[in-house]
């Protein structure tokens, strides 16, 4: 049954892409293949990297409407961002090897996930504590990020905003292939993790009874997240509430909080809103309005209910 | 054999346990019984190594438990905790299926399958095998919890207060299920009670703790005795003795 549903959404999925490949094709069409695959290979990887990483970060913090985002961690990438812009200037910033800096950013956003969780995953982790931390986190990396971008002057506050809004039409592209190979790898290490994954559902001490080693486990896996959250953060910009979305949708889908179908399905899910989303956006509706506005609109919505559902129960 | 060697345990400054040692030998039911915050369930979660041990040595058949790999000690030690949560979204039988995650990995067998079944078909839960944990009562939830433990099929089985939410009925067949395994399989089970004429009627040895501290430790017709019950739980209780079994008739 599960899996019935979960090869639906597989071929919707496919359809999507063989849809934003197809329609409207006309011109050099050898040249537009060309553009839109690159933009689809850029779509499904932020769609997977975002669906695989809220999937796991929701299962290691036991909470079913925290994303990293709501975490701070794309806030972190963005301070990041801003503070280089800030440091090297508006020129320095644009000439900056694109690879060498992502690649860099990728290291950075994990090493610092790391030093600001390990210390609270070493002493047994408090998950309240954990989470109010990260909370906090994110409103100081904003701030800061705030703070810079009233001491540049406006040229250059200019190139980092373009950095802070997610915008699927103008994917970067020139760093897809860096960013396949980690969201590959990502991947794979996710879904051979999938029963551990399950395991560590069931909470420390249960986990640690059936012998997971708990804060190493957690440590790996946030690093996953950590290196997602980059690559999709350094694609197209920080989405709040997309991750929130498919995981939701995925689990509804599915019926299941098991691994082995919640992350191919959260995956799928993703895929289908961003690229079917996409093709939609520029075909029927005409570039009428973003695409990351809906999604962030419909992922709100999401947000709430689950809040007020949560709440009822 | 469980051994435990002047395990002394602190949180930040408050001592929790100070200078226990205690060997547990293989097979047979053993009750601990004491006034809330004894360190009880301290000891069985130091036992489990779900605590870092701050002082002493515990060893189950001879393995460290603060050095041993947790996937080795999972084959061999398996603990229920107080109060378990579970995500939700799970079924019965994916629940119980966790007991066998030691062995496979997560693959299930055809030998894991028929272990699962067992352990369902002895805590009554066929009929509940397919619903969501999050739908059933306290009760309910306790047995699929203490079927998992079951179906991790380990020689030592460490349970701290299972009989939280069971009502009579499942208490009594939980405790002849542990009875039976003890006397069939050897098994070895260390079980937290607060009701003392389970321990009585179902355990071979009883052990009392108060303030950290082991202060009384022997079969249950040495333990139950007025005097002894007075020093652990701080008033006079009165003691009958039915079917040559100490009864403790503390409610009066």
């Amino acid at each position: 049954m599960a899996e019935r549903r979960l090869l639906g959404l597989a071929v919707a999925a496919l359809l999507a892409a063989v849809a934003f490949l197809a329609i409207g094709l006309r011109g050099n069409i050898a040249f537009v293949l060309e553009l839109r695959l690159l933009k689809l290979a850029a779509l499904v990887q932020v769609g997977v990297a975002i669906a695989i990483s809220t999937v796991i970060f929701q299962t290691v913090t036991g909470n079913r409407i925290l994303t990293p985002s709501i975490m701070g961690l794309d806030a972190l990438y963005l301070f990041g961002q801003m503070l280089m812009v800030f440091l090297l200037g508006g020129v320095g910033y644009v000439a900056l090897d694109p690879q060498l800096k992502f690649g860099m950013e990728v290291l950075l956003l994990m090493a610092l996930a790391a030093a600001l969780l390990l210390p609270m995953l070493k002493s047994r982790l408090d998950m309240g504590l954990m989470l109010l931390a990260g909370v906090v986190f994110g409103v100081l990396f904003r701030s800061l990020y705030s703070l810079l971008a009233r001491l540049i002057d406006p040229n250059e506050f200019a190139v980092a905003q373009s950095a802070s809004f997610a915008n699927f039409n103008a994917v970067r592209t020139d760093l897809l292939v860096f960013a396949a190979i980690v969201t590959v790898i990502a991947a794979i290490i996710a879904w051979r993790a999938r029963h551990v994954l399950d395991v560590i559902s069931l909470g420390p001490d249960t986990a640690t009874g059936l012998g997971v080693g708990w804060a190493g486990t957690v440590t790996g896996l946030l690093l996953v997240v950590a290196a997602l959250v980059a690559v999709s953060t350094a694609l197209v910009g920080p989405v709040a509430f997309f991750g929130l979305l498919v995981a939701a949708l995925a689990e509804r889908i599915v019926e299941s909080r098991r691994h082995g179908l919640l992350l191919p399905a959260a995956a799928f899910a993703g895929i289908i809103v961003l690229v079917g989303g996409q093709t939609l956006f520029q075909h029927a509706l005409g570039n009428a309005t973003a695409l990351g506005v809906v999604i962030e609109f419909v992922g709100g919505l999401v947000f709430l209910l689950l809040l007020v559902l949560g709440s009822r129960k | 054999m469980i051994r435990i060697e002047n395990v002394s345990f602190k949180h930040r400054t408050t001592p929790i346990l100070t200078d226990i040692t205690l060997t547990i030998p293989k097979g047979g039911v053993v009750a601990l019984i004491g006034p809330n915050g004894a360190g009880k369930s301290t000891l069985l979660s130091l036992v489990a190594r779900l605590h870092p041990l701050q002082t002493g040595a515990i060893e189950i058949d001879g393995l460290p438990v603060n050095t041993t790999p947790g996937r080795e000690l999972a084959k061999v030690i398996a603990i229920l905790r107080q109060d378990t949560t579970v995500a939700s979204r799970l079924k019965v039988r994916e629940l119980v299926g966790f007991g066998r995650f030691p062995h496979g990995r997560g693959r299930l067998t055809e030998a894991d399958h028929a272990i699962i079944e067992a352990a369902i078909a002895q805590f009554d839960l066929a009929d509940l095998a397919d619903r969501f944990i999050e739908t059933l009562s306290g009760g309910q939830r306790q047995r699929a919890l203490v079927a998992m433990v079951f179906a991790q099929g380990t020689d030592y089985l460490l349970l701290d207060e299972p009989l939280n939410n069971l009502d009579m009925y499942y208490a009594r067949e939980l405790m002849r299920s542990l009875r039976k395994v003890a006397d069939e399989k050897g098994k070895t089970i260390v079980i937290v009670l607060h009701d003392i004429n389970q321990a009585s009627a179902h355990a071979d040895r009883i052990i009392a703790m108060k303030a950290g501290r082991i202060v009384a430790d022997g079969a249950p017709a040495a333990i139950l005795t007025p005097d002894r019950l007075e020093t652990v739980f701080g008033f006079p209780m009165r003691v009958e003795t039915i079917e040559g079994k100490p009864f403790v008739l503390h409610q009066l």
